[in-house]
């Protein structure tokens, strides 16, 4: 009986600890400072965002909350460009998008600065690069909340992330 | 050799002449026709994209038929700089050609005396760029309007602008517009009775819908409509008399509604508007009531998804029928309103003729804005019929989209059995030529929130063949007798207008860049030219500075249906363009951006 209970104890432990490894970060992040993001690539709340399952969820949230979805749809593009690919005409990294959200761009891109704090604005930049496969495999969403067709992120391979020039539309006939 | 072709020809026309005959015999006492005053003698111009106020579409111009279109040749084909989707109808006044471009809205003028047609003058009116961010579908234009030794255009960022049509330059503009909160216009303007009629766009971002005239020789608002609000803002008065009950009642723009939902509740004027001289009347429908998840807005969402008939003087209203009430698929009330008069029960009536998004052939009285029939043009099965009663849509319970679960296989799509994409009427034939589409979707509705200048609508769309595997068809619709005469199953969707000449030739393009000329009677391919890119533009007729005719066509795939290439949107996401990519999933390998001019004639002889 006690010897039994005791190889019971001693597998719980293990089982215990070992939950306790795989279990490194925090599920919710620490609170991470604020301030406008850095150049690209520098900015070390960049990673700390992106590889974070919470953040990346919230970040979803948010991509239908603020009506993100209407103009680049479930990152195949509609009014605004796709997501999903590897083509950014403003730059695809964190700092890049978080700038994007925060001041929009002149061809459309409304601005989110007073609609959203900083925090949700790294989460939705998250959100995001996990539409092109960015982040970690085991941080991307594995359904959509959505209702919509498209396969779940956790099946696409990560894009390169290249830059793009928007186009200029002004001609003669010639 | 001669000698046979010259026996068959003549048999042929032996053959059509009793054809003629048989189709003309039964109605030859009551024709259909044009309405009375609104189509002018044929004088060889375009002035205006509808070609007169009833929007017929119709060129008197013969000189090519029927016999000889087979013989066509491009005579100007020239790039317009400008990669998004043309859907702009070419205006012809005297020797000059006017195109208004997409965004940026720039408009040229080309000298048709001289060979190659050179640029007259080109006019940049510089819209605001984040205007590209307002609009739904694709930056497009339908054109401007000719009126007085004026040239009337608007801009993507909602201004309209009258130009000296000679010289180019800028006359008046007034911004009616405002892109922060999510309204565009592009729409192409109508001038009638010294006013210009414009409407906005923004169904999609929560605006609130309006149609203005402004005064054409000064800019200033000599009136303004709304389509949502109280009574006083709609302009409906003591005149207001809708045939039906379901559509009287003191401020019905406010009470069809949730407490303040009208405000944002879409309506646009974006599409057609017809015009009725005897009568003083203008026509024009308004757009869907936003968001696209009706569960937000219950109510039957007035003045939403109907068609308004309105005095051209003062605005005020004179009936109103709801198309749609409480429109569940993003059915914009607002295509092409074909005046015409026509053998109603023995009697000649001023009617309307309308193919809706919603599937259904609305005749309805031009007086008295009654239903005389309704009837299916394409695949429908997410309504039974209009109850001619009451007036209303008979909806199906089980294709209406549900907030949080996806309800499948609805029929017609949110573009509708037919979208902007104008139709053509010949007296000749009495018959009706419809471009239209042929797709069903899947919706999954959720609650949208509404953020100024963004998008407003809830729900996820996928959009796909209809039955039958073809996307698109070309119907010619026999008004008199209520049905097909006969179609054309098209592989895409049709989002071309069309064209019809008495010559009896019927003109329409597709998206991957086929220009067909088909026989006005029987459907049966005549012609046909390969475009670099796609077509989405109305195609138009005239008689050139050498007494020639011409067909002139706009090429550059894009719009709602096309953005997939002029925006550059991935297929991965079915969802994309609000749905209509996966329905065209195939169209960036048939197909590639760009907008060209092209003009065709037969050789001289």
């Amino acid at each position: 009986m006690s010897s039994r209970f005791r190889a019971a104890s001693a597998a719980m432990l293990l089982l215990a600890l070992a939950a306790c490894d795989r279990e490194e970060r925090q599920a919710r992040g620490a609170p991470l400072p604020e301030g406008p993001p850095l150049a690209a690539g520098t900015d070390p709340r960049a990673k700390d965002y992106e590889n974070n399952a919470y953040h990346v969820a919230q970040g979803q949230r948010l991509y239908a909350w603020m009506n993100c979805v209407g103009c680049h749809a479930h990152g195949g593009g509609s009014i605004g460009p796709p997501l999903m690919d590897s083509q950014w005409r403003y730059g695809g990294s964190m700092e890049d998008i978080v700038r994007t959200i925060l001041h929009g761009r002149p061809n459309g891109m409304p601005s989110f600065d007073q609609k959203l704090t900083e925090q949700q604005v790294w989460q939705l930049a998250a959100y995001v690069r996990s539409l092109s496969a960015q982040p970690r495999q085991d941080v991307l969403p594995s359904r959509e909340d959505a209702m919509s067709s498209t396969e779940p992120l956790t099946t696409r391979s990560r894009e390169d992330v290249e830059p793009s020039q928007p186009e200029r539309d002004q001609g003669r006939p010639k | 050799m001669a000698g046979s072709a010259f026996a068959k020809s003549r048999c042929g026309l032996i053959v059509l002449a009793s054809l003629t005959l048989l189709a003309v015999a039964p109605v030859a006492a009551q024709r259909v026709l044009p309405a009375a005053g609104a189509v002018p003698a044929e004088d060889g111009q375009w002035l205006m994209p509808a070609k007169d106020y009833a929007s017929t579409r119709y060129s008197g111009l013969a000189q090519i038929n029927r016999q000889n279109v087979k013989d066509l040749k491009p005579v100007i084909d020239v790039a317009t700089g400008n990669s998004r989707g043309h859907e702009a109808a070419p205006i012809v006044v005297g020797g000059t050609m006017y195109i208004v471009t997409p965004f940026p809205n720039t408009v040229f003028a080309l000298d048709l005396t001289k060979p190659g047609a050179p640029v007259k003058w080109a006019f940049r009116p510089k819209p605001r760029r984040a205007a590209q961010g307002a609009a739904c579908c694709d930056v497009v234009n339908r054109g401007g309007a000719y009126a007085n030794g004026r040239l009337f255009f608007n801009t993507l960022d909602g201004a309209t602008i009258a130009l000296d049509a000679r010289t180019g330059k800028q006359i008046w503009r007034t911004q009616l517009g405002n892109i922060a909160k999510g309204e565009t216009v592009t729409m192409a303007p109508l001038v009638a009775e010294g006013k210009v009629l414009v409407g906005n766009s923004g169904g999609e971002f929560g605006v609130r819908g309006w149609l203005v005239a402004l005064d054409a020789a000064s800019g200033k608002v000599a009136w303004k409509a709304w389509s949502t609000g109280p009574d006083q803002d709609v302009l409906i008065g003591p005149g207001f008399k809708p045939y039906y009950a379901m559509d009287r009642g003191k401020d019905l723009g406010v009470k069809s509604w949730p407490p303040d939902a009208w405000k944002i509740g879409g309506g646009t004027v974006w599409g057609w508007i017809s015009y009725d001289p005897k009568l003083k009347m203008i026509y024009y429908g308004t757009g869907n009531p936003g968001p696209w998840n009706a569960a937000q807005r219950p109510g039957d969402n007035k003045w939403t998804a109907g068609v308004f008939a309105r005095d051209i003087a003062t605005g005020q209203a004179r009936w109103f029928y709801q198309t749609s009430p409480h429109d569940l698929y993003d059915h914009d009330d607002i295509n092409e309103s074909i005046l015409l008069d026509m053998p109603i029960n023995g009697r000649m009536r001023p009617v309307l003729v309308r193919p809706a998004r919603n599937g259904y052939m609305y005749v309805l009285d031009r007086v008295t804005g009654q239903v005389y029939s309704a009837d299916a043009y394409g695949y429908i099965n997410s309504a039974k019929g209009v109850d001619l009663k009451t007036g209303r849509l008979i909806p199906v319970p089980e294709k209406e989209p549900k907030e949080g679960r996806v309800v499948r296989g609805i029929c017609p799509t949110a573009p509708g059995a037919k979208d902007w994409n104008p139709s053509a009427f010949s007296p000749r034939t009495g018959l009706l030529y419809v471009p239209h589409l042929n797709l069903c979707m899947d919706v999954g509705a959720m609650e949208a929130n509404y953020v100024s200048g963004t998008p407003y609508v809830g729900a996820d769309v996928k959009m796909y063949a209809g039955p039958g595997g073809h996307r698109g068809v070309f119907t010619a619709w026999d008004p008199a007798r209520r049905s097909k005469a006969w179609e054309i199953k098209e592989d895409l969707p049709l989002w071309s207008g069309a064209l019809v000449t008495a010559g009896d030739v019927v003109f329409y393009g597709t998206m991957d860049g086929w220009f067909k000329a088909v026989d006005a009677r029987s459907g049966a391919l005549l012609w046909r030219f390969k475009t670099k890119s796609g077509i989405i533009g109305q195609p138009i007729s005239y008689r050139g500075p050498d007494g020639r005719q011409y067909i002139a066509i706009l090429s550059g795939v894009g719009g709602w249906a096309g953005a997939i290439v002029s925006g550059g949107l991935d297929p991965r996401d079915p969802t994309s363009a609000l749905g209509f990519v996966n329905a065209v999933r195939d169209l960036p390998k048939r197909s590639e951006a760009g907008g060209r001019l092209h003009v065709f004639a037969l050789p001289r002889r």
